[in-house]
């Protein structure tokens, strides 16, 4: 049974290498996209670090900044 | 009916489905290829290589139905003026080119076993290989012009002249003779494909349909955040 999910008739190679190919791709995308997101999101709390707090409140009040700043998860 | 695509009014949703979806995908994922790999049964003809089916014809829908949505987010976004419609376009376009060349390169790996060959000049995959041009051109238009005005239009453009590529590769088996095969599957009659081998099949796409919105709603909430980030600046 496990040789013949192998080997399957001698179509193994190209079955596997199909599938690998398809998910080495959505890992490399994920990964790139992942990296891409932490960055900007980085970026961004390092910016508003950096605001007084007349500013920082401002900011505070848009949704999207306050959304941001909650939001910690990194997917 | 637009005002609900305003960014301020879906980040609260967009930032926080990507856990949900990954799980999703993960899921449905592990039960696509324990069918495509292990319970679908083998092609009378083509033997265990029609397994490459499961991630070559999924990959080609999506990447067909990625580019058809860019080309409507485009057009829509360009006539109303709805700069988010583009955002929204530009952050499909990464999966739409990477299933594509999941598609030209699993069906090449495919024709080696079938064919005798890894590659043709069949209209059908000389065109996916044409789509795949037009998925890059949009990117790097999205790269090189920094005017917005000027990247709505040419990206616009590009899907536009895109867009008239999609039904020569859905009709290309119908109106040329190729090596591939004519649509096994209709919607609108009876499809020549087994119920064994369509399980899978859907499966798999359901799949491959869940990891273009898990990377889309990333590179979405990316592109919104970097706005965000040139607000800060101006403050």
């Amino acid at each position: 049974m496990i040789e013949n999910l192998f080997f399957m008739n001698g179509y193994g190679i190209y079955v596997w290498s199909a599938f690998s190919f398809t998910l080495v791709s959505f890992l490399t995308l994920f990964l790139i996209i992942k990296n891409q997101y932490i960055k900007e999101k980085n970026k961004f709390l390092e910016k508003f670090g950096s605001l007084n707090s007349e500013r920082a409140a401002y900011a505070k009040s848009q949704s999207i900044n306050k959304e941001i700043l909650l939001n910690t998860s990194n997917i | 009916m637009f005002k609900y695509f305003e960014p301020n009014k879906i980040f609260s949703i967009t930032s926080r489905a990507p856990k949900y979806v990954l799980f999703l995908f993960i899921t449905i994922l592990s039960i696509g290829l324990t069918e495509a790999l292990i319970l679908s049964p083998e092609d009378y003809k083509q033997s265990h290589s029609v397994r490459i089916m499961y991630v070559h014809v999924p990959a080609a829908w999506i990447s067909l139905g990625i580019f058809s949505g860019i080309t409507f987010l485009s057009i829509v976004g360009y006539i109303f003026k709805l700069r988010n419609f583009f955002l929204i376009a530009k952050s499909l376009a990464p999966s739409g080119l990477v299933f594509n060349i999941i598609a030209l390169i699993t069906g090449s790996i495919w024709g080696k076993p079938t064919w005798g060959t890894w590659w043709a000049w069949d209209a059908r995959i000389t065109s996916m290989l044409i789509l795949a041009l037009f998925y890059l051109m949009y990117l790097v238009a999205w790269r090189i012009f920094e005017d917005n005005d000027k990247v709505f239009k040419v990206t616009s453009i590009i899907t536009i002249l895109g867009i008239i590529n999609v039904p020569i590769i859905k009709y290309s088996v119908d109106w040329w003779n190729t090596l591939h095969q004519p649509a096994s599957i209709n919607i609108l009659s009876k499809s020549s494909i087994h119920i064994s081998m369509l399980f899978p099949l859907l499966t798999m796409t359901a799949a491959f349909a869940l990891f273009s919105l898990l990377i889309f709603l990333m590179k979405y909430n990316t592109e919104l955040i970097k706005i965000k980030n040139k607000g800060l600046d101006r403050l």
